[in-house]
């Protein structure tokens, strides 16, 4: 089972998971078209990249827009759990460990105690941004059970590991569960809203090129996200 | 009944067409033939499959519901922050669901998906502004307004205005004979105050060539003599042609993307007949956004841009008054605390609020700034056409409360308002809550405060 789902599953995750981010890529950009979405992408690339950038960067900034600045608190919650995600897959200590051991190399790690605490920031900004859908009226009228899920999706990895890594017994169920849940989340994030993993950049990119050629951005400093 | 005798999914083409519309009051038997009128689901899943690309079906899909965008809908404020103001709410329940439907929707919820893309929005397209994924929930209700054009559901006024353009490339009953008469008679008019004052028609190679409103020359004729006086105490060679000098688009409103291109191309045509450096567009948030922004698209002009460069009205008088052409006398600058209404459709969506600072920067000894503004601002509350449908007059009076507060909170009684969507409804603002502010173009506030040479005064006799 272990060996299973450490093999082939872990490839044929990744391979979904790649390839599928990459034709979501492939599909949303051949899907552009100049005349319908009224935007002459190629012919005013210049302010487009310079747009799309813009658009793109000051977005990934916390307090970088006014739509951030104006919730600080959702921001603060967004950026920890977006961090947490992001990086301590990457970095932890155990997943460099088994990358030595099957493909004998290893990425720079990140202390333990720092990866625990990523873990628990991860956990816990899952935990508000589900309380919060249910506290905000706004928020709770929209709520469809896949949003609920896919944080549920996302959280599941970390606490799993987290139990596995620190929980006295049944470490070998534990260990699947983290497994299993890790390999879930891979293979979900280009077929769900997940895969604003890369759906993001575009769409913040198409809006950047939209503003920055179209509505005003040759003729002022660009728009004040 | 699958089509009305009123309404219908054919666009108004004759005039005749267009006098049955005008003359059912209100649009009563027109409302009430739409109570019947089939939806054909087979073309509206074709014409979405063909139309709407992986732009809006991305923004759809991705759509994190997270709530970001209802505080900066001026509907969700003024409406007592109801949950079904939100954005993302209402397109995910309007749009979102036809395509999940795959199109197959009745007449009730046409009707429903009308009422909401016409009196829950403006396309002020502030919301895209807000949103951490680029959701610009405006351009895809503007979509929204096509499918249902297309389809019959358009509101009355609309269905009115898009024939308008589609018989007299403007939005009002008006002949190339009506305009050109006008412009005659204005000239006339104001001859004895301003000796030799002329609204040049059709001349050749003019430095600009100026575009209007068709409710100008309809309604407020002493504002092209306003244009006429400051071009030539400016000292401009300039010119209006007496064919596509009509800068709106209630077709753009309607979603009647073939009336838009008709419309624009009329614009275009007169530009490359009498070859202007620059066209001059009035004080009008939508004929700048129609003609300018998203005109070029509809014409199919690859560059995105007006045949030959344009400017709208407030980037000419600051470009007039930074070069000197125009001068405030000193003396009459406004002394009284004074706003200024940032039009959604040539600020948000066109980058020109740099423009209106600096105008007020020369006109005005106490500019009080709305808050937010600039690209922020909230819409007048009347943008997308609404200020012209009757259906949602109670909507969108409601929606009027935001603008009023933002006013109010200025301190300012007077409102600067270069645009006549916003002068309407802030006009229609005061009507209903009673405020005590007055509002303005920038034209008859320029003529009383600026330096006329000598030369061009009245003779003393």
């Amino acid at each position: 089972m272990y060996e299973f789902l450490t093999g082939p599953m872990v490839w044929l995750s990744f391979g979904i998971f790649f390839t599928g981010l990459i034709a979501r890529a492939v599909i949303y950009i051949r899907g552009l078209d100049w005349r319908l979405d009224r935007v002459t992408y190629s012919e005013n690339l210049s302010y487009g990249v310079k747009g799309a950038l813009r658009s793109i960067i000051l977005w990934l900034f916390p307090f970088g827009t006014h739509s951030w600045r104006n919730n600080p608190g959702f921001t603060i919650l967004v950026f920890a759990l977006h961090i947490g995600l992001l990086f301590t897959p990457i970095f932890i200590l155990g997943h460099n460990i088994l990358l030595r051991e099957r493909w004998g190399f290893s990425l720079w790690t990140i202390p333990e105690g720092l990866a625990d605490t990523l873990t628990v920031v991860v956990i816990l900004s899952v935990i508000f941004l589900f309380l919060r859908r249910i506290a905000l009226p706004e928020v709770r009228m929209m709520t469809t059970a896949q949003d609920y899920m896919l944080l549920l999706i996302a959280a599941a990895p970390f606490v799993t590991g987290f139990i596995a890594h620190h929980g006295a017994s049944h470490y070998n169920f534990w260990i699947i569960a983290h497994i299993i849940s890790g390999e879930i989340l891979l293979i979900a994030i280009p077929f769900t809203k997940l895969s604003h993993f890369i759906l993001f950049f575009l769409s913040r990119a198409q809006l950047g090129m939209d503003f920055g050629i179209k509505r005003g951005g040759m003729k002022s400093k660009g728009i004040a996200w | 009944m699958p089509e009305g005798i009123l309404c219908n999914t054919k666009p108004v083409s004759t005039k005749e067409q267009l006098q049955a519309l005008l003359a059912d009051k209100s649009g009563k038997q027109y409302y009430e033939e739409m109570n019947h009128l089939d939806v054909d689901r087979a073309k509206l899943w074709s014409s979405i499959q063909k139309t709407c690309k992986s732009r809006i079906r991305t923004w759809l899909e991705i759509c994190s519901h997270c709530g970001l965008c209802a505080e900066s809908c001026f509907y969700y404020i003024a409406n007592k922050r109801d949950p079904k103001q939100v954005p993302s709410y209402k397109i995910q329940s309007t749009l979102g669901e036809i395509i999940k439907r795959k199109g197959n929707v009745d007449n009730a919820f046409m009707q429903m998906v009308m009422d909401t893309a016409y009196s829950k929005c403006t396309c002020c397209n502030r919301c895209a502004v807000y949103c951490p994924f680029g959701i610009d929930t405006g351009v895809m209700f503007s979509y929204v307004r096509g499918l249902l054009f297309a389809q019959g559901f358009t509101p009355w006024e609309m269905k009115i205005g898009s024939g308008m353009h589609r018989i007299y490339r403007a939005q009002m009953d008006i002949t190339t004979e009506d305009w050109v008469d006008t412009c005659e008679w204005m000239a006339e008019e104001y001859e004895d105050d301003w000796p030799g004052l002329k609204i040049p028609i059709d001349v050749e190679n003019a430095d600009i060539i100026y575009t209007v409103n068709a409710r100008e020359p309809k309604h407020y004729p002493e504002d092209l003599a306003e244009a006429a006086i400051l071009f030539r105490v400016a000292g401009e060679n300039w010119t209006v042609p007496s064919e596509g000098w009509e800068e709106t688009s209630l077709a753009m409103f309607a979603g009647d993307w073939e009336g838009c291109k008709l419309q624009v191309e009329s614009v275009y045509a007169a530009m490359e007949r009498l070859k202007p450096k620059r066209m001059v567009v009035t004080e009008c948030g939508h004929a700048y956004r129609a003609t300018v922004i998203e005109g070029p698209y509809w014409a199919g002009l690859k560059t995105g841009k007006t045949p030959v460069e344009t400017l709208h009205y407030v980037e000419w008088v600051a470009e007039a008054l930074r070069t000197g052409k125009l001068k405030i006398d000193p003396a009459k600058k406004i002394k009284e605390p004074v706003t200024y209404q940032d039009s959604c459709n040539y600020v948000r969506n066109a980058g020109l609020g740099e423009a209106a600072r600096e105008i007020m920067g020369y006109i005005a000894e106490d500019f009080r700034e709305m808050t937010p503004n600039r690209e922020h601002n909230f819409c007048c509350g009347g943008g997308g056409g609404l200020n012209g449908i009757g259906r949602y007059r109670a909507q969108r009076n409601i929606g009027l409360k935001v603008k009023r507060d933002q006013i109010l909170k200025t301190g300012a009684k007077l409102v600067v308002s270069p645009c006549h969507n916003c002068w309407d409804a802030i006009r229609d603002l005061e009507e209903v809550y009673k405020i005590g502010i007055r509002w303005t173009f920038l034209k008859p506030l320029l003529i009383e405060m600026i330096e006329v040479p000598e030369h061009l005064k009245p003779k003393e006799e």
